[in-house]
């Protein structure tokens, strides 16, 4: 091994910090927060890695990424090969290195992590994909020999890409189909530009492209073409549906279609896919939030992104109603943080029980109860208990629900004999993500609900893996029409 | 892009837009809408479909100019286009036979009305057709849902054409005079829409609507097109959007359908005065990416002789063939 450094000298350095901008200009603009490493604060990270022979974080990572050998070449100074080394595993580093809650996946794995900060490794990952990124040249995997198969991949989500990269260097040949006119999915409608720049996510599908893989966006799958199509006229060995999950779920409370109460999907999508902060510009309005109050419902990463995302529309007062604590909070500690730095505020343990309109229908509060805790439920977390009596008005004039979404029907809809579980979600094998239809596969929030970008990446990996053994097993549509025109051979 | 092959105005203001979007053609049903956008600045808009013709691989649009994209749409001519187009989506209608149908329809509901008309026609039922104006010059599609129905009458609220009145007036006397109506579909604008289904109310007799709630996604996905039925949130683009006239809540569907009534009067303004701003940004056929259907579909006959070159010529024009 190449690290000149003894482990007692390794663990003195400190975990370096990642640079951020200031809450001050953050609150004003769509500007990203994080600001990467420098080089040198990469080298340094890198050179804390203790170089494990087992690697826990590598089990830690639910794609698999190489985290040992990637540092090493950090460490090295070789920050192409790096990203290289990344992108075997994979195909959207720069996104991950964003994105991915890995204080609960690699580094929550990390050894380091039982006596000192665990290392840095999405800081690292972010940091050699911007690096790639920026030096212009990226480095792809050479593909495997063309096996003449051909995959549909439904949804240009993490699940999508993930495993429409992993089965185009099996040879494959992939068409992803979007249903939106920009492929993404969630990373280009849901995620904001300040956590995620649309620019990076383009850059990263572009690789894709540059790797032979088709994007057909406009299209429905269930309602442009169906699952039956792409396996008949459109002459598919195989499908992969990873669709993502779908219709919001709202509170169900009085009020909740009042003007200016908005699903996080609806408000999110309007300001990241339709660049609505910069309407007359662009023509997509969103609700006007600027010098007003904005309340997001919810206490998980898309309720954080919402809130912010009305701060930075300039909302004068922004909060997030969660109705257990800070404590049971899923969203990520960081992103609780930054929230706090740019001047959100937190009314934790309430929740509204009615929103409240003026003559015109539109919102003007949310009637909130407050709640306390009793015994953990399924999650382990403690369920919050209503306090009777307790109501009071929090006056409000956009209020974003962030509850997570249910299964959206229209695949499941429209395919025949293809199984659902009880909520809606298609019913796959964990393992092999086969569902009950010959050929058609599924994973990602589509079969597991809400969920992460990596998980859904992991779901992408598991799925081509499947589907790779899958289709060397049956005869291409071109060998299957050679042997229906010579019946006889 | 999706060439727009032929645009013709109907009256003042509305025009009728037929687009070359060979899947969408091929897969329509009477009900079903797509969302548009006209560039890469522009907004997503639902836009019912008027009709379709799967063998030339094109859709009709019928498209009132009252904000600034449905005026931009208007503003476009054949051999311009549009940058995406995605459907068709929602639920289709209902065709079977149900006896005696009366289609109400108003303004330019008519063109949604149209296509459910003809195919309830089709399927055997008796269609008596009632369409409604402001007046004569907006009566547009009569001819077409006179062939689509056994009777016909127009109402004008001015009178300058057909009876005097508002559409509803003419059902309120089949509802006097008999026979029994088996199905009332009302398509139109809200009030009309909800003076129908009171109407009907009391007589019991089903009553459809199709709902024009603002939409982004047009898949589910967004939730903004929700509309209260029966006190439950539905979402127009999955669960309808045709609903049961007597459950709709009108009141929210209006109040909700204004919520951007400010930033569409921007919108329109800036336009009216700047409209190259926005037709510059209009895609033209020959710079957009090839059509892969036509080289994957050659059966469907989609490829235009003067085109061929220009998209074979283009980097991505890779003929996908599975069987090479």
């Amino acid at each position: 091994m190449t690290n000149p450094l003894k482990p007692k000298e390794r663990a003195k350095i400190p975990r370096q910090e990642m640079p951020a901008e200031s809450a001050d200009l953050r609150r004003s603009g769509f500007c990203e927060v994080n600001l990467g490493l420098t080089p040198l604060q990469a080298h340094t990270e890198a050179s804390r890695c203790i170089e494990c022979a087992h690697p826990k974080c590598v089990e830690g990572c639910p794609v698999g990424v190489k985290v040992r050998e990637f540092a090493q070449l950090v460490q090295e100074g070789d920050f192409a090969a790096a990203a290289a080394k990344i992108r075997e595993d994979n195909v959207l580093p720069a996104v991950t290195g964003r994105v991915c809650p890995q204080e609960h996946q690699c580094e929550g794995a990390c050894i380091l992590g039982k006596k000192l900060a665990p290392l840095g490794i999405g800081y690292l990952e972010r940091f050699v994909a911007d690096y790639e990124r920026n030096a212009g040249h990226v480095s792809l995997p050479a593909r495997a020999p063309a096996t003449g198969k051909r995959v549909a991949v439904v949804g240009s989500g993490p699940a999508g890409l993930s495993a429409a990269g992993d089965l185009t260097l099996k040879g494959h040949d992939v068409t992803v189909f979007e249903a939106l006119h920009e492929p993404g999915g969630v990373l280009m409608y849901g995620i904001p530009e300040f956590r995620l720049p649309k620019e990076i996510v383009r850059s990263e599908i572009d690789n894709l492209r540059r790797m032979g893989i088709v994007f057909e966006t406009n299209i429905v799958i269930g309602k442009t073409i169906t699952i039956d199509e792409l396996l008949g006229e459109e002459a598919f060995d195989a499908v992969f549906v990873a669709t993502g999950a779908g219709l919001p779920k709202f509170l169900g409370v009085p009020g909740e279609h009042l003007v200016g109460v908005y699903s996080a999907n609806e408000f999110l999508t309007r300001v990241n896919l339709m660049n609505a902060a910069r309407f007359p510009e662009f023509d997509e309005p969103v609700y006007a939030c600027r010098d007003r109050i904005a309340a997001v419902i919810g206490g998980g990463n898309t309720a954080l992104d919402s809130v912010r995302t009305a701060l930075r529309l300039g909302a004068r007062r922004t909060l997030v109603i969660y109705r257990r604590t800070e404590k049971e909070m899923p969203a990520r500690l960081e992103e609780v943080g930054h929230a706090k730095e740019e001047g959100v505020e937190f009314l934790t343990l309430a929740t509204p029980i009615a929103f409240l309109g003026d003559e015109a229908g539109r919102l003007r509060a949310a009637r909130c109860r407050r709640m306390g805790l009793g015994d953990p439920d399924a999650t382990g977390r403690r369920s919050p208990v209503p306090i009777e009596g307790s109501e009071f008005d929090v006056p409000m004039d956009v209020a974003i629900i962030a509850l997570g979404t249910g299964a959206n029907p229209l695949i499941q809809r429209s395919t025949p004999n293809l199984d659902t579980d009880r909520r809606g979600y298609i019913a796959a094998d964990p393992e092999t993500l086969r569902t009950s239809r010959p050929g058609v596969f599924a994973g990602g929030d589509i079969v597991t609900g809400s969920a992460t970008v990596i998980l859904a990446m992991g779901a992408g990996r598991r799925a081509a893996a499947s589907i790779d053994a899958f289709l060397r097993n049956v005869p291409s549509r071109s060998e299957q029409a050679v042997a229906a025109a010579n019946p006889g051979s | 892009m999706f060439e727009i092959v032929e645009s013709r105005p109907l009256g003042p203001d509305v025009k009728r837009i037929v687009v070359r979007a060979p899947r969408v053609a091929r897969k329509q049903l009477p009900g079903q809408f797509v969302i548009v956008r006209v560039h890469d600045r522009g907004e997503r808009i639902p836009l019912t479909i008027c009709d379709s013709d799967g063998g030339a691989g094109t859709i009709t649009l019928i498209v009132q100019g009252i904000g600034k994209t449905t005026r931009l749409i208007n503003a476009l001519e054949a051999g311009q286009g549009l940058l995406d187009v995605v459907g068709p989506l929602g639920n289709p209608s209902e065709i079977r036979v149900h006896g005696r149908v009366v289609v109400v329809a108003g303004g330019v509901g008519v063109a949604i009305a149209l296509p459910t008309a003809r195919a309830l026609k089709d399927a055997g039922n008796h269609v008596d057709a009632i369409l409604g104006a402001r007046a004569k010059d907006l009566v547009i599609l009569e001819a077409e849902l006179r062939a689509a129905s056994h009777t016909c009458i127009v109402t004008t609220d001015d009178g300058s054409h057909g009876r005097r009145g508002l559409v509803v007036d003419p059902l309120r006397e089949f509802l006097r005079t008999g026979p029994p109506m088996d199905l009332v579909l009302a398509i139109g604008p809200i009030p009309m829409m909800r003076s129908v289904a009171e109407a009907t109310r009391e007589a019991a007799i089903p009553t459809v609507v199709s709902l024009n709630s603002i939409m982004v996604d047009g898949t589910g996905m967004c939730g903004g097109c929700r509309v209260v039925v029966g006190d439950q949130a539905r979402f127009a683009c999955v669960d309808g959007p045709e609903f049961d006239a007597h459950q709709v809540d009108f009141g929210v569907l209006a109040q909700r359908n204004a919520m951007y009534r400010d930033a569409e009067r921007v919108a329109l303004e800036r336009f009216r005065e700047h409209p190259e701003r926005d037709l510059e940004r209009v895609p033209r056929p020959l710079d957009s990416e090839p059509c892969r259907l036509a080289q994957r579909h050659p059966e469907w006959n989609l490829a235009a002789g003067d085109r061929t070159s220009a998209e074979s010529s283009h980097p991505d024009a890779i003929l996908r063939d599975p069987t090479t």
